[in-house]
């Protein structure tokens, strides 16, 4: 072999690999990813630069100083607490307006996607009016438009609306608070059994039911234990288990109570309508998508109308829905960060003031970004499992 | 496999060629600083009897503003008298016209400014990188600001205040009236702070509602979702025009603090801290030597004999050399923006938001105020 071209052989093969489509692509690959990091290095590089020559530090020390200002919200504060205790407020605050804002913009999304598909024309106009406004105008001016024009359009504090233990003004929403007494321990321990108990027992008389043909009233039986067990204890629990406290105007103030602030109305209310809308519409594509023979079949079984919705369409809508609920749901937690718009003090809006009250915007603005960063990845991670748990399974 | 093994090699190739290379900068930085050290060493030995001449170093800044062709400066828009966006688009106020007289020392043309309207809580962040050359922004001089955030501060152009604005009808005649108050602030501020200290020292409980805008604070205090409005009260008197019924408002008499305001540039560049200092040093100068916009052109060319005034209008010394601007830029700068009383009254007088200036801190020092510039010469 080496003897028949001793020049040509060795030339043609150490250079051969250049042709290697293998190599090509590998190459390319390699010089990207170079590239990237190039990238990537010069920008933290010209960071890193700026902070020195100004002679700053990256340090996160400072979330141990005194912050010298209150969040007006939340958990109490002390001018005196840390800036750390600051920021916790904050995610506090974040994190109560997304928990309920993801429940609610369920729940409206839902019932406005059904609502799209009604056969009754009135309901169904009005609802894709609703959606179609709210989906197109930017979140911040409904935000706007919902707390400076009609929130605080409300009747001030002297002038407030109050219905029995109710108030309404511009101050907030104020109602009364329950305040666990001395039979509450025993009462909470009887209700918890009550529950366990009821649902249990509404397994085994459905199950009764589907197997032996006979009617057992599985809802009747486990609703009474589920409200008469608890209402029984209330009743003959020695001192009551809950007391109210009623808010009532104190100088300046309502005190007592509880209260629902104008700022947290107007974000939350704000982004349950923006995200319902969304999630309205992608509900209403996803019952869409069931073959339309799945509703006739079930119909034909003699099914009412809401049962084919709620047994046989909504069931396998979720497979299509849960998706691009997940990128609702998202966008709800991040755009949770527009609450310093209308003053709700959130992670965004603590954290803007933190970090101008120590000037160290580096740490601050990274650390927000890795928690709204946890926060994402967790829905994400809640939704996929939801998503493997409601795909068909393949046997 | 192999491929994958070729793209490990590769990789590893690629951050051991970065790594390398995040080692390099060092090298030419210590060559530098030991260049740097000679010189020194050479210019104190000689020149110990004509100090001037060896500081012919021009800002790094000046020349990179040069080069741009315009100034960029960090203003307000939002608030009337200090930085206000008008309704023909353009920025009036007392801290916008220090811009346009910086400007026109630099270039001789007070338009030759990009304004950059900044929120408080943006504004030290656009120092820091850059975005700006120079904040005028109604902002506190503080030790920490001074000292941690790489930020100078200049001359203070005007002496505030913080105070409280209620509504007439509330009842309340002093801060000691306003226990369980909700307080509406701008986020970001000394005021903040101000605010937290005030209410303590006096023991008394009360709410904050933050916004990082001026006008949507303004307009939750207008719709009554506050029982005060605290801010700088030069700020407060701005604001109170924009109210519904301004005649329905009142700032109560008491100063939470000291606001001593003035320009701000990064730390790094002391030529350019000098040429801003001076800039403000002589309109105030200006005032003192009653030289005004209008008869500043008459005054440098009727050979004044004050030998003060001679150097401020270049006549005499090479001030604008040393600075790197034209001898005569004091002359564009008064007869562009007029002196320190002429900025006031323009934009802060009867005609503008009205805050008397007779008798406060911001008189002339000759008049029992606080405006002090040192001598020029």
């Amino acid at each position: 072999m080496t003897e028949t071209s001793p020049e040509q052989t060795p030339k043609n093969s150490s250079f051969a690999f250049l042709r290697d489509l293998r190599f090509i692509q590998a190459l390319a690959q390699a010089v990207f990813v170079i590239l990237v990091l190039l990238a990537g290095r010069w920008l933290i590089g010209n960071l890193l630069e700026s902070v020195q020559t100004r002679g700053l530090s990256l340090s996160f020390d400072f979330f141990r100083r005194t912050a010298g200002f209150v969040v007006g919200e939340g958990l109490p504060m002390e001018r005196t607490d840390t800036f750390w205790y600051a920021y916790l407020i904050g995610l506090y605050n974040s994190l109560r307006v997304i928990g309920i804002g993801l429940l609610l913009a369920t729940v409206v999304g839902v019932l406005a996607g059904i609502a799209l598909l009604s056969t009754n024309w009135l309901l169904r106009s009005l609802v894709s009016i609703y959606v179609e406004i709210m989906r197109n105008t930017p979140l911040l001016v409904q935000l706007f438009f919902i707390y400076f024009g009609i929130i605080l359009k409300l009747p001030s504090l002297q002038d407030r609306i109050t219905v029995g233990a109710f108030s309404l003004s511009n101050r907030g929403f104020y109602f009364p608070k329950p305040i666990p007494g001395t039979g509450f321990p025993l009462w909470i321990a009887v209700t918890l059994a009550a529950v366990v108990v009821s649902i249990v027992l509404y397994r085994v008389l459905l199950n009764r039911r589907v197997q032996q043909g006979v009617e057992t009233r599985p809802l009747l039986w486990s609703g009474i234990i589920l409200i008469g067990v608890p209402a029984a204890v209330w009743i003959f629990t020695p001192g009551h288990p809950l007391a109210l406290d009623y808010p009532a105007l104190q100088g300046l103030r309502m005190e007592g109570g509880a209260t629902l602030s104008p700022e947290f109305a107007g974000i939350l209310v704000g982004l349950v309508l923006y995200t319902g809308a969304f999630i309205a519409d992608i509900v209403r594509a996803g019952i869409l998508a069931v073959a339309k023979g799945q509703q006739e079949a079930a119909t034909a079984l003699g099914l009412s109308k809401s049962q084919v919705l709620r047994l046989v369409v909504l069931p396998q809508a979720m497979r299509v829905i849960i998706p691009p609920l997940t990128n609702q749901f998202l966008n709800l937690a991040k755009n949770s960060s527009l609450a310093v718009g209308v003053g709700y003090p959130d992670l965004y809006n603590v954290s803007s003031t933190i970090f101008n009250q120590s000037g160290q915007a580096v740490q601050v603005i990274s650390l927000m970004m890795g928690t709204y960063l946890v926060m994402s990845l967790l829905i994400s991670a809640v939704m996929n499992y939801l998503n493997s748990r409601l795909q068909i399974k393949e046997r | 496999m192999r491929r994958s093994r070729l793209l490990i090699v590769l990789l590893g190739a690629a951050i051991l060629l970065l790594a390398l290379g995040a080692c390099q900068p060092a090298e030419p930085e210590v060559i530098t600083k030991v260049e740097t050290q000679e010189v020194t060493i050479v210019e104190t030995q000689e020149v110990q009897v004509n100090v001037p001449v060896s500081f012919q170093m021009e800002s790094q800044r000046l020349a990179a503003v040069k080069a741009n062709g315009v100034l960029r400066c960090g203003v307000n828009s939002g608030v009337p008298g200090f930085g206000f966006l008008n309704e023909s688009g353009e920025f009036v106020g007392f801290d916008t016209d220090f811009c346009r007289a910086i400007a026109t020392a630099i270039f001789g043309d007070p338009s030759a400014v990009e304004f950059r309207p900044l929120t408080a809580a943006e504004r030290f962040t656009a120092l820091q990188t850059n975005e700006v050359d120079v904040l005028i922004r109604n902002t506190t001089w503080t030790f920490t600001r001074d000292v941690e955030l790489g930020t100078d501060f200049g001359p203070t152009t005007f002496y505030d205040g913080q105070g409280m604005m209620v509504r007439k009808d509330s009842g309340f005649d002093s801060l000691n009236d306003m226990e369980g108050a909700t307080v509406c602030v701008l986020s970001g501020t000394t005021t903040e702070l101000n605010l937290a200290d005030a209410f303590s020292s006096r023991g008394l409980s009360y709410d904050t509602l933050v916004f990082d805008k001026s006008d949507e604070t303004a307009a939750a205090y207008d719709e009554g979702r506050c029982d005060g409005l605290t801010s700088d009260k030069s700020q407060l008197a701005g604001l109170r025009t924009t109210m519904t019924n301004p005649a329905d408002h009142k700032i109560l008499p008491e100063t939470m603090s000291k606001e001593p305001l003035g320009p701000v540039w990064a730390q790094g560049d002391q030529q350019w801290g000098d040429l801003v200092r001076w800039v403000v040093n002589g309109v105030i100068i200006a005032e003192e030597k009653d030289i005004t916009a209008a008869n500043v052109a008459e005054t440098a060319a009727g050979d004044p004999q004050d030998p003060e005034v001679r150097r401020l209008l270049g006549l005499e010394g090479s001030f604008g050399e040393l600075l790197g601007l034209d001898p005569d830029f004091m002359v564009n700068v008064i007869s562009a923006a007029g002196n320190y009383g002429e900025i006031y009254e323009r934009n802060l007088g009867p005609d503008g938001t009205d805050i008397p200036r007779a008798g406060s801190a911001n008189a002339l020092w000759s008049d029992g105020g606080l405006l002090y510039a040192p001598p020029w010469r």
